[in-house]
């Protein structure tokens, strides 16, 4: 792409990549947080949630022949009632939990979960079909792929729809308030237990949806989960743990820089630029762009 | 309506409740008042379900609730008002209530709860005005009477209010155990109040127990326990004889 158009056509061609990647990270950041609100803790398992989505849905739509939505639906599905598990049969039974015990669970099944991904669909990589054709649209010299307008145009449904819920449902408000002081959300009869599994269950639901809207651009497989994971971990620190709209400018924020990074010095260095830029944002803020100092210190498990 | 047989309890190795008994019958208002760090707290929190109960046994209405979970005890109808006004901050004051009426919410829909809300603004007017206002924003007492509405909402028949006055100005603490004593006479509403402030609850309650490093070591009517000159020394602020006694 360097032959051709001009200095901002260019500029055009890596935003649309930076916005693409992106919202993935903003996604992924997304489920971090709805996990470490409820627990205080960080599921690294996260990642594995992703490579799960895009696996199933590369099985439902291209060996299955599915439909999209239907695909899109049951992998949904599917991957939640992967973190509804991992909760119920990891999290809820350990005795005396402590962030640290909780944390190095997590690794644990993240682990389990990408060899289970390596049994079950191989060490190759999987294609999958664009969800509405892979001709792309030329916008000022730039090519947009319809599937980046579909990763960005999911990524706002999936924002509106949890400022929805967390702010105009019983059960989001419900979660909200467990998260911000469990003792007095359980003193109103909230069960902090089923609190914590359906955050599990979202932020599964969430990573799921990454996953399926990625994969057709990269080629879903099952090594995929460690680096998307840490990328969007990056995206919720910075952001500020727990403020997901922070996670979301961030994760944004590591796309574009990634993508531009990539065109203009070199794409070697891309994968190095989200982790300088949580580097450079753990040395002057730790408490990361959004977040706020007092509100870190004060959480508890 | 509420007994607590010899409870222990502990947080890790410190023994905080140490064989506390005590009762409280239907419709009396029954204070628990004693220095700081006595377990006044901790008995509130085993009865409520946030503490375990190590040994001994806690009845409600004759049934046995020892480590029943506290989301559970809410609907059997006991509410707690915890220590230092938590309520959620970064929450507006009628998201604040609406969480609070869970269990309303659950039992009675969406108008009950909603009918509930507005019984709460009737009781205290100010919340109203604040509704749309983050939690976080409010005064000490009006954040205080948020929590004690947090309580109220779901119309418990049993309330454990932890240290109400903390940090409140006098004419705030009065008007709180106004509405208390209030609620008891017209809803028959049995309280169990902890205070530091024993002179405050001592004259809004029928009875008072005296807890000192987590045994209970006094218990009387709440005007025998005024008079009583070891209360009055440790906990009343009189140490010495004025010079008319």
């Amino acid at each position: 792409m360097d032959q051709v158009g001009s200095g901002f056509s260019d500029f055009l061609q890596f935003l649309f990549m930076g916005l693409q990647r992106g919202s993935i990270y903003a996604l992924v950041g997304m489920g971090y947080n709805i996990i470490y609100n409820s627990t205080g803790v960080i599921n690294f398992a996260q990642g594995e949630f992703v490579v799960f989505g895009g696996l199933m849905m590369v099985t439902l739509t291209m060996t299955a022949n599915l439909s999209i939505p239907l695909a899109f639906l049951l992998t949904v599905l599917f991957v939640t009632l992967i973190g509804v598990l991992m909760e119920r049969f990891t999290i809820k039974p350990v005795k005396n939990p402590n962030v640290l015990r909780l944390i190095i669970i997590t690794i644990a099944v993240s682990i389990l979960l990408k060899g289970m991904a390596m049994c079950f669909w191989g060490k190759g990589s999987h294609y999958m079909r664009h969800f509405t054709g892979s001709d792309p649209i030329e916008v000022f010299g730039a090519t947009l792929l319809p599937q980046t307008l579909w990763i960005i145009g999911i990524l706002a449904v999936v924002v509106i729809g949890f400022v929805l819920f967390f702010n105009h449902t019983m059960i989001g408000k419900s979660m909200r308030a467990c998260a911000i002081n469990r003792d007095a959300a359980r003193l109103a009869g909230i069960n902090d237990r089923n609190m914590v599994m359906l955050s599990f269950a979202l932020s599964a639901g969430i990573g799921a949806i990454a996953g399926i809207i990625i994969t057709p651009i990269i080629q879903m497989d099952y090594t995929r989960g460690a680096l998307l994971g840490l990328k969007g971990f990056g995206a919720a620190v910075v952001g500020g743990l727990g403020n997901s709209f922070g996670a979301v400018a961030a994760g944004m924020l590591f796309g574009i820089m990634e993508a531009m990074a990539a065109g203009y010095i070199s794409s070697h260095y891309m994968d190095a630029v989200a982790l300088l830029i949580l580097l450079i944002v753990l040395f002057i803020r730790p408490s990361g762009l959004f977040g706020s100092a007092d509100a870190a210190r004060l959480r508890e498990f | 309506m509420l007994k607590l047989v010899n409870v222990n309890s502990r947080y890790g190795l410190i023994h905080v409740l140490k064989n506390v008994s005590m009762h409280v019958s239907a419709g009396e208002i029954v204070t628990l008042i004693g220095a700081n760090g006595a377990g006044k707290s901790t008995a509130l929190r085993a009865i409520s379900g946030l503490q375990p109960v190590h040994e001994g046994k806690i009845f409600f209405s004759d049934k046995e609730i020892t480590n029943a979970p506290a989301e559970k005890l809410v609907r059997q109808g006991i509410a707690q008002v915890p220590e230092g006004r938590q309520i959620f901050w970064p929450m507006t004051v009628m998201d604040n209530l609406e969480v609070g009426g869970v269990v309303t919410y659950s039992l009675h829909g969406k108008k009950g709860l909603y009918d509930a809300i507005e019984g709460m603004f009737q009781l205290f007017p100010i919340l109203k005005e604040r509704q749309n206002q983050y939690a976080g924003t409010l005064s000490g007492g009006e954040q205080q009477m948020l929590a004690i509405a947090m309580a109220l909402i779901n119309r418990p028949r049993f309330l454990l209010l932890d240290e109400p006055s903390m940090g409140l100005a006098p004419l705030i603490v009065k008007e709180i155990f106004s509405v208390i004593a209030r609620l008891r006479e017209e809803e028959g509403l049995t309280v169990l109040l902890v205070e530091q402030n024993a002179n405050a609850a001592l004259k809004v309650a029928d009875r008072g127990y005296v807890m000192e490093t987590g045994k209970i070591v006094f218990e009387d009517t709440a005007s025998n326990l005024m008079r009583n000159q070891e209360v009055r020394r440790a906990y009343l602020g009189k140490d010495k004889r004025e010079i008319w006694e």
